[in-house]
């Protein structure tokens, strides 16, 4: 079977980041596998943080958004080849 | 008097105070980011200040910006609301600085009721019970068991390095109490890399119960009974009520004195409230102070008949409190359920959004404090409090079915909002009964 692309979106709007904390280590880099449930970003909404994480497992082939860059609901934040 | 006041916030607390100030003929400057440009508060203003971005600590925390604003609009005084610069006793320092009257208790009092651990042996000193506990690590099984003893069983064990729920564990007795210290310090060790652990009496059915006081700069205080805060999610309000269906007139009392002994002794003025945690017997501990108007202030006016923000502007004008104890009134039964734009059918995720096909509630012994209104903007920069739908009634019967009906009424559209949740919560047997406590909002949560 041939590899899918499996897309990561927002599910709220936001601001997204894209380590836990400044000076941390990014959750993913491009060319990581991950796997599904594996945390690859968070957003700040209202004050909280929610976790987004991969329905997928896979290998991340691009990042579409810089850290802390505010997010509509339903954008596309990465793709995730499976 | 004052001629002018400055708000130093946003959304539906800018509001109220903006509408208490034109009821008294004062003049008032709002402050905006440049994502509350638009705000009703903007706009009800006699005039309005651009004090930076939309994030919170380039705007409505930047002292500077706030402190210019007010001097060049001329304000003489800053209402800081509650949330933001609210317990921030730098800032009070700094208005008093430049001055301006900061519309709240003195810089001190905030930095003193701040200070949790220098509170609780303050309150030991003054013979306020708090929980009691190990005062400290404990170093062994066996110095647990010897506290537990004198406080009594059931006891908690925590973390002092951590929280969570990790390297917690509840004893019931002796036995529990060995095989759980090595449980929990095992735990605290892996979780935090420190084993050293904690004792706390467990109080069971804990109720958060508090006290709104009042003091002007005279020395004189009132207590305006208190409001049961039970009803909360990850430590977070959502219902209110005053009364309390737990407190009856002797715990009223009791609470009443505590609450002005605590204010007395670090010499307390302006609004303020002691929040005690109460246990299943009706023991009574001290939690903290909180140096700010509420958010939960509106039932406390619908059973007293006290305006508690123009009551705030006046007291901070030198003037001295207009009625004693004696006068307070309890009348009637209020409650508040506060109005979040979160989605309580995808686990409360946030929901910024823009708002349509708006109907706010109304009618006899229903009052609605919003800022929100058709087509405005909820930004993702922000708490996600959009209004507090409040409601007075004769006795808590009638409080309950007339929520029930606001909430009904209650209609909106662009964002998720928690009304449907808490039209649920109103149908509950046990809520309806008052029989809850502040576990009661998970328990409800598993049920459903």
């Amino acid at each position: 079977m041939s590899p899918k692309i499996y897309k990561v979106t927002a599910p709220l709007m936001g601001t997204y980041y894209d380590k836990p904390g400044p000076g941390e280590k990014p959750f993913v880099e491009i060319g990581q596998k991950v796997k599904a449930t594996e945390v690859v970003c968070i957003i700040e909404s209202m004050k909280l943080f929610t976790e987004i994480r991969s329905d997928q497992s896979g290998t991340v082939k691009k990042i579409l958004v810089e850290n802390e860059e505010p997010v509509m609901k339903n954008q596309e934040l990465m793709e995730i080849e499976g | 008097m004052f001629n002018k006041i400055l708000i130093a916030n946003r959304g539906e607390i800018a509001l109220r105070i903006i509408r208490a100030c034109k009821e008294m003929d004062i003049r008032t400057v709002a402050v905006f980011s440049e994502a509350d440009r638009d705000s009703l508060h903007v706009r009800y203003a006699d005039e309005a200040f651009n004090i930076g971005p939309p994030l919170a600590r380039k705007s409505y925390l930047n002292f500077d910006n706030i402190i210019k604003a007010a001097k060049d609009a001329k304000a003489e005084a800053i209402h800081p609301g509650y949330g933001f610069l609210a317990e921030n006793d730098a800032f009070a320092k700094t208005c008093e600085e430049n001055d301006l009257t900061f519309i709240g208790p003195s810089a001190d009092c905030i930095a003193r009721a701040g200070n949790k651990s220098q509170a609780r042996k303050m309150m030991s000193n003054l013979g306020v019970p708090v929980i009691p506990g190990s005062d400290g690590d404990i170093s062994s099984a066996e110095q647990a068991s010897e506290i537990s003893e004198n406080i009594g069983f059931p006891v908690i064990l925590k973390a002092s390095g951590g929280g969570g729920g990790r390297g917690m564990r509840i004893a019931r007795d002796q036995k529990e109490l060995i095989e759980a210290f090595a449980i929990a310090s095992g735990e605290a060790r892996a979780g935090f890399g420190n084993p050293d652990l904690y004792l706390e009496k467990y109080i069971v059915k804990p109720r958060h119960i508090e006290v709104q006081l009042f003091g002007d700069t005279q020395g004189n205080y009132v207590h305006m009974n208190e409001r049961e805060c039970s009803i909360q999610m990850r430590y977070q309000k959502l219902i209110e009520e005053a009364p309390s269906p737990l407190v009856d007139k002797e715990l009223r009392k009791k609470l009443g004195s505590t609450a002005i002994l605590i204010a007395q002794s670090i010499g307390y003025f302006n609004a303020g409230t002691i929040e005690f945690l109460i246990d299943d017997q009706k023991n009574y501990y001290f939690m903290e102070v909180n140096a700010r108007i509420q958010v939960e202030h509106p039932v406390t006016e619908l059973i007293t008949g006290i305006d508690l923000v123009q009551q705030q502007i006046l007291v901070a004008a030198g003037e001295k409190l207009p009625f004693k104890q004696e006068d307070i009134s309890l009348d009637g039964w209020s409650i508040e359920c506060r109005i979040n734009a979160s989605d309580p059918d995808n686990n409360f995720l946030p929901s910024p959004g823009t708002i349509s096909d708006l109907v706010l509630p109304g009618g006899p012994g229903v009052r609605m404090d919003t800022h929100i209104y058709n087509s405005c903007e909820i930004s993702p920069f922000y708490d996600s409090l959009i209004g507090k739908l409040i409601v007075w009634g004769q006795d808590r019967d009638m409080a309950v079915k007339r929520m029930r009906r606001a909430l009904s009424e209650f209609q909106i559209n662009g964002i998720q909002v928690t009304v449907p949740f808490y039209l649920k919560i109103f149908q509950d047997q046990d809520f309806i009964d008052g029989n809850f406590d502040t576990h009661f909002i998970s328990r409800f949560l598993n049920k459903g």
